[in-house]
């Protein structure tokens, strides 16, 4: 059981009422949110500092995602004035990641988090026709059914309980979200902001039937998508089927919360080609493929991240050639993560497979 | 040792020296296996024993990370083989080359030398 506070007001109105008392009281200097940008409902994040402009547009719980606001937060942490940021589960444990890369800090941010239905990929969600979407995708997260416009691997994700919040609020499962306000404080940072702010507080805590129904409808989902990307013969041919319309842009390592190399290896001269070395492989070869290296990249990059993967699908949203790198990835990095019994964003203590050594682990190799 | 100690080994066997087996980077393997070689044998000094002290400890986690990958991908992980060497092993080093060209041999030749995608 948690400290909850309980506002009778819709949740986004009661959220937005805390955040204002906590603006106007100094106690946080602004609030990462996502907010409309104009009357058809298209988002962005933003970074408000004046209440009366929070009000007014900010829209915490809407089902897009610009960009992975762990980048975001990178750039406006570390910060010795407490800001608040509201974020998606998947957001946060990216931003867990990056902070044990030293990619920013938690230190003086509320993070607020809340129960997530996934979201709606960007070129959909971001058109002026989204209203009628939108409406339908709250409608169904009253319930237990994930909506099908969200992304694959929302379908499938079965991490939507933020796992480190300082706030986390019931939204997907809720079937009160319209009527009742609920905000679950999980630190003692929440229960100290939340001191003189006038409401009533109980004991409480999410639903546990409802959240195990939830994962009982992701975990099945996830068996269904991970099929799509499971290769049965000598895996090459289908990675070249699969990669083969890779326009080598880096978009998916540009957009990802862990890719967050200021250069990436592959990027750098490391890997050039130039005219001896094509002309040494047309010795061997009758042609070859250009741009080089696309199979070679995404390779490099799981080796280098996959276990950290939240599996926020941004990477196969920007993909231009419609190829399901998150998909890929997230089923990659689970098998990876499993082996070192690691949980990206679990905890912000639990240091990085590749960081920590062992005398004795994986007996079996070495003979 | 294995070459003063005129053992035989392999002549398949292109070996290329680091100075740890540490250096390794998965990247060096990938390439490996896209330009066509039918496997890579990685070794270290045994468990404690590396000149860097914790060298091989790391390379035996990016090895499995690898080794992962490859099966989570449907691609042949077999192709991959880490073994700890001392530097005074020539026998050792001579067995598990012998062992580990079979077994690539068993697995038959690295389709990516054919392709021209990679
Ligand atoms: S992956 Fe999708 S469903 Fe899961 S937390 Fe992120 S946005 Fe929400
Ligand atoms: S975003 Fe798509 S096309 Fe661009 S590099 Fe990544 S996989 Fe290739
Ligand atoms: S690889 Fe893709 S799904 Fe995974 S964290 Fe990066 S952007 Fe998100
Ligand atoms: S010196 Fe590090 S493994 Fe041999």
């Amino acid at each position: 059981m948690n400290k909850v506070i309980k506002i009778e007001k819709s949740t986004k109105q009661g959220l937005l009422e805390f955040l204002e008392h906590l603006l106007v009281n100094d106690k946080i200097s602004g609030v990462l949110t996502l907010r409309k940008i104009n009357e058809n409902g298209i988002c962005d994040y933003g970074f408000i500092t004046d209440p009366k402009e929070l009000i007014e547009t900010a829209e915490p719980f809407a089902p897009v995602m610009p960009v992975n606001a762990s980048q975001i937060l990178s750039s406006l942490t570390p910060t010795t004035k407490p800001i608040a940021a509201i974020i998606k589960p998947c957001e946060l444990r990216g931003f867990v990641e990056r902070v044990k890369r030293a990619q920013g800090s938690l230190d003086n941010v509320l993070t607020i988090s809340y129960t997530c239905g996934g979201v709606i990929p960007l070129n959909t969600f971001q058109s002026d026709a989204n209203e009628k979407l939108v409406t339908d995708y709250f409608e169904v997260i009253k319930g237990t059914d994930t909506p099908d416009s969200v992304r694959p691997t929302c379908k499938a994700c079965e991490i939507f309980i933020p796992m480190t919040a300082d706030i986390t609020i019931p939204i997907f499962g809720n079937n009160e979200v319209d009527s009742d306000c609920s905000l679950i404080m999980n630190s003692e940072e929440a229960v100290k902001m939340s001191k003189d702010f006038k409401c009533e507080i109980i004991e409480s805590d999410l639903d546990s039937k409802i959240m195990a129904e939830i994962l009982g409808k992701r975990t099945a989902e996830k068996e269904i998508l991970f099929k799509t990307v499971s290769t049965t013969k000598e895996g090459l041919d289908d990675l070249v089927d699969t990669f083969g319309k890779c326009i080598g842009c880096h978009g998916c390592s540009r957009v990802c919360p862990i890719c967050y190399c200021v250069l990436c290896d592959f990027e750098s001269s490391n890997f050039d080609y130039n005219t001896d070395l094509m002309e040494n492989e047309l010795s061997q070869k009758h042609a070859l493929r250009l741009p080089p290296d696309t199979i070679f990249f995404q390779l490099g990059r799981l080796n280098h991240m996959s276990f950290s993967c939240v599996g926020c699908g941004q990477c196969e949203d920007v993909c231009p050639a419609g190829i399901p790198v998150s998909t890929i990835f997230k089923k990659t990095g689970e098998d990876v993560a499993k082996i070192f019994d690691f949980v990206p964003g679990r905890d912000v203590e639990e240091v990085i497979p590749v960081m920590i050594i062992k005398e004795q682990e994986f007996p079996e190799v070495g003979e | 040792m294995a070459g003063t100690g005129r053992l035989e080994y392999p002549t398949s066997i292109m070996a290329l020296r680091v100075l740890c087996s540490s250096r390794i980077d998965p990247v060096f393997l990938l390439k490996a296996y896209l330009k066509g070689a039918d496997g890579v044998l990685i070794g270290g000094c045994h468990p404690g024993d590396c000149h860097y002290e914790t060298g091989n400890y790391y390379t035996r986690r990016r090895f499995m990370i690898l080794k992962t990958i490859f099966d989570s991908l449907g691609l042949k992980s077999e192709r991959f083989r880490l073994s700890w060497i001392s530097a005074s092993e020539g026998v050792k080093f001579a067995k598990v080359a012998n062992e580990f060209t079979e077994t690539i041999n068993n697995i038959g030749p690295n389709d990516t030398k054919n392709n021209m995608f990679l």
